[in-house]
């Protein structure tokens, strides 16, 4: 009764809502409050923060850019000595974090595949094996993983003097890995070129077989033949300017090796550490998306004929890859995160540049928003490309 | 990890709304009852707990000093072990008191950091530590070696601008834990050690045959270790930087822990001012008349706790050198207390 008495009055007076009782307003309200709270909160912190710098008398602002940085880093992508600047010196911990970050994903991704399907594997052993890895890899602590792979370099491997020489030109020794590299020659500009001139090659040539297949039902042998055009062309290219072979083997001058490639030990424990940790996570991931494919659809494309190949690469993993990318992305964006962790075994990456940085001029605040920048701006970035490809795969409804 | 300490002062920076400074340190130590002291935690003879937890050093020392000046009792300290990296801004974050960790006075420091240097309690300079097997004899001929060194010191810059200025080439290997550090060190993955003369002693005394190692010759730098504190807190850094300079005095005027009773009943007039028989020094402090006689009676004179921690009789062997008293050839020197 009483509630067909509210009803009928509020329905009469549509027009007369006062404006404070209005649903809509009063929600607009509550929003202009709380952003305006926010925002008055922000601009104490900052003021407040200021004043107390200020009072303390601590240099603010980024002006330190400029300044000559005067300490040196230990490896670097770029040319970098300590009479560059500091702008230099963060960026050189930029591209190093970019590195280890970026060939880490890329390692993970294939070594934790490999491990789920392991995982799934009807191999008795094969399944147990890839068990015990993923149970052991994730429940210990990366940074401890982190700690082992790097005395595993300094204390098991000999010094430069002794080095282990498995095979010619490669040293193991506890300075890292060195290894001979070909020595620069004017024709692999040419070799580089031709290389991308096969992969556009081998991008239309697929395009072009699907849309026969779809026409004709002809099977293209489209794996063999890009796989020729990519790695061939270049091969060919090299033995028609002379095969030049000369190598830049490193030698042992003074206390290190010089020349060749170098991978110090810092580098390889922290990627060795980020990928096996990262991988067993991965392969959870994995194999979860597998299994997320029912059972009925392997059967169907068995009972269709299919090769256990095909029924891999054309039915499950298509549809396993909707579930795994998601997760992935996060995973990727932990190996990120992660490789900070270099601070620990000593590997120049952007946090270790920026902390030595915070240490000489002091300026904490700025570092420390610093390093939340780029790390944001990484894991958008990655966070992007991964939705973008979430997209181009999803299922498309037909 | 790190990053998250970090972060937290950081955070610690913006949630003090201007309570801790602007010459409240010695108020908020009193109300706490204890001071808290940045040390270095793994420094053999400055900052490091021995194994029974005591802790045990010169900058431990320095620090007990402080707190025999204020509370008459040297056990009233909370030791907060730091990194390189986390010390200056723990302090600036009001985190802790008064930072002892064999910390270098520079010009940048002392302004832009926004901190105050007291007396120094070590002068020290840089070295280098190799192992004996290398067979290099000096600094010079260390072109193109790997040099172990902890991050965000004066040590790090030093001996960039030692090899660039000698047109030499070196790969830096930097790593925050002192432990850690050493233990690259020891495995052979650097050539050398470099850091301060008296680390690269204590360093030494730790390595698994010490006699294996041998420290060059060459010291390429001016590095005065003193205690710290915030700027703009000159009661709290006047009671800090007398604090050592007693030590000092103390050694000059022969008084030290074991006859500072006898000495009370002195009738030499500067004595009498030291320990407080004649009033006067206490009060202008802010502190008990029998400051002096505290520090010295709980902790020692300077040279009892430089012989104590890091003297020819410890395992770092190390002389007095730049250390010893002006009297003695050293740089050691107090103003008069009066």
């Amino acid at each position: 009764m009483q509630k067909s008495n509210n009803s009928n009055s509020t329905g009469n007076a549509e027009q007369k809502i006062p404006f404070l009782n209005d649903p809509k307003i009063r929600s607009i309200i509550y929003q202009i409050v709380t952003i305006c709270m926010v925002g008055l909160l922000g601009y104490y912190l900052f003021t407040n923060t200021f004043e107390n710098l200020q009072r303390q008398s601590i240099a603010t602002g980024f002006g330190f850019i400029d300044k000559e940085a005067s300490f040196e880093i230990g490896e670097s992508l770029i040319s970098y000595s300590s009479a560059d600047t500091y702008g230099k010196a963060l960026f050189v911990g930029v591209l190093n974090t970019i590195k280890v970050a970026f060939i880490g994903i890329l390692i993970t991704v294939v070594l934790g595949t490999f491990l789920g399907i392991a995982r799934l594997s009807t191999n008795w052993l094969v399944s147990k094996l890839a068990a015990v890895y993923i149970e052991v890899m994730q429940d210990i602590p990366i940074l401890l993983q982190l700690f082992f792979w790097y005395s595993f370099f300094y204390d098991i491997l000999p010094s430069p003097r002794g080095a282990l020489e498995p095979v010619k030109g490669v040293f193991m020794s506890n300075r890292g890995l060195v290894f001979a590299v070909p020595e620069w020659h004017p024709a692999f500009k040419y070799m580089i070129a031709v290389f991308i001139a096969g992969c556009v090659a081998a991008y239309f040539l697929r395009k072009w077989a699907k849309k026969r297949q779809e026409k004709t039902g002809q099977i293209f042998p489209l794996f063999l033949c890009s796989t020729a055009i990519i790695l061939g062309l270049p091969l060919v290219t090299w033995l028609f300017s002379g095969a030049p072979h000369k190598m830049n083997v490193p030698e042992l001058i003074g206390f290190n090796f010089q020349g060749g490639l170098n991978m110090s030990p810092e580098f390889g424990a922290l990627l060795l550490g980020l990928v096996l940790y990262t991988a067993a996570f991965v392969a959870e991931i994995v194999r979860a998306g597998i299994q997320a494919v029912s059972k009925g659809q392997t059967e169907a494309a068995m009972a269709i004929g299919l090769k256990p190949g095909q029924i891999l690469n054309l039915v499950i993993l298509p549809q396993a890859l909707r579930v795994i990318i998601p997760p992935l992305t996060s995973q990727m964006l932990n190996l990120t995160k992660n490789s900070s962790l270099a601070v620990a075994i000593g590997f120049p990456d952007f946090v270790s540049v920026v902390s030595t940085t915070i240490n000489q001029t002091g300026q904490a605040i700025e570092g420390i928003s610093m390093i939340m920048v780029v790390y944001l701006f990484f894991s958008l970035l990655t966070s992007l490309f991964m939705n973008w490809y979430n997209k181009k795969i999803a299922l498309v409804e037909r | 990890m790190r990053l998250f300490k970090l972060c937290l002062v950081v955070a610690i920076v913006f949630a003090m709304s201007g309570v801790a400074f602007a010459g409240q340190t010695f108020d908020s130590v009193k109300a706490k009852g204890f001071v808290q002291v940045g040390v270095n935690g793994d420094l053999f003879g400055f900052g490091k707990p021995d194994e029974k937890g005591v802790w045990r050093g010169l900058d431990v020392d320095t620090a007990r000093a402080v707190a025999a000046a204020l509370f008459g009792d040297p056990g009233k300290v909370k030791f907060i072990p730091l990194t390189s990296v986390q010390r200056f801004t723990a302090l600036q974050a009001g985190e802790i008191d008064l930072l002892c960790r064999n910390a270098t006075q520079t010009l940048g420091r002392d302004t832009e950091l926004g901190l105050d240097f007291a007396q120094v309690n070590y002068y020290d300079g840089q070295g280098f530590l190799v192992p004996k097997k290398l067979k290099i004899k000096t600094a010079k001929g260390l072109d193109g070696a790997t040099v172990c060194v902890l991050p965000g010191t004066t040590t790090e810059l030093n001996v960039a601008d030692y090899f660039r200025t000698n047109k030499m080439k070196m790969k830096p290997v930097v790593i925050e834990s002192n432990a850690e550090l050493n233990k690259a060190f020891f495995a052979g993955r650097c050539d050398c050690l470099t850091s301060d003369a008296s680390q690269l002693a204590a360093v030494r005394s730790v390595a698994p045959n010490p006699d294996d190692y041998m420290i060059l010759p060459d010291i390429i730098s001016k590095e005065p270790l003193a205690p710290a504190v915030r700027h703009g807190d000159n009661q709290w850094k006047d009671i800090v930087n007398y604090s050592v300079l007693a030590m000092i005095e103390a050694e000059e005027l022969g008084i030290t822990s074991k006859n500072v009773d006898e000495m009370l009943k002195s009738t030499n007039p500067v004595v009498m001012r030291f320990l407080g028989v004649t009033s006067g020094n206490g009060k202008a402090l802010g502190l008990s008349e029998k400051w002096a006689y505290n520090i010295i009676k709980l902790v020692g004179n300077y040279s009892e706790i430089f012989e104590r921690n890091v003297g020819v009789n410890t395992p770092l062997k190390l002389e007095r050198g730049l250390n010893a008293l002006w009297k003695d050839g050293g740089i050691m020197y107090s103003p008069p207390f009066k």
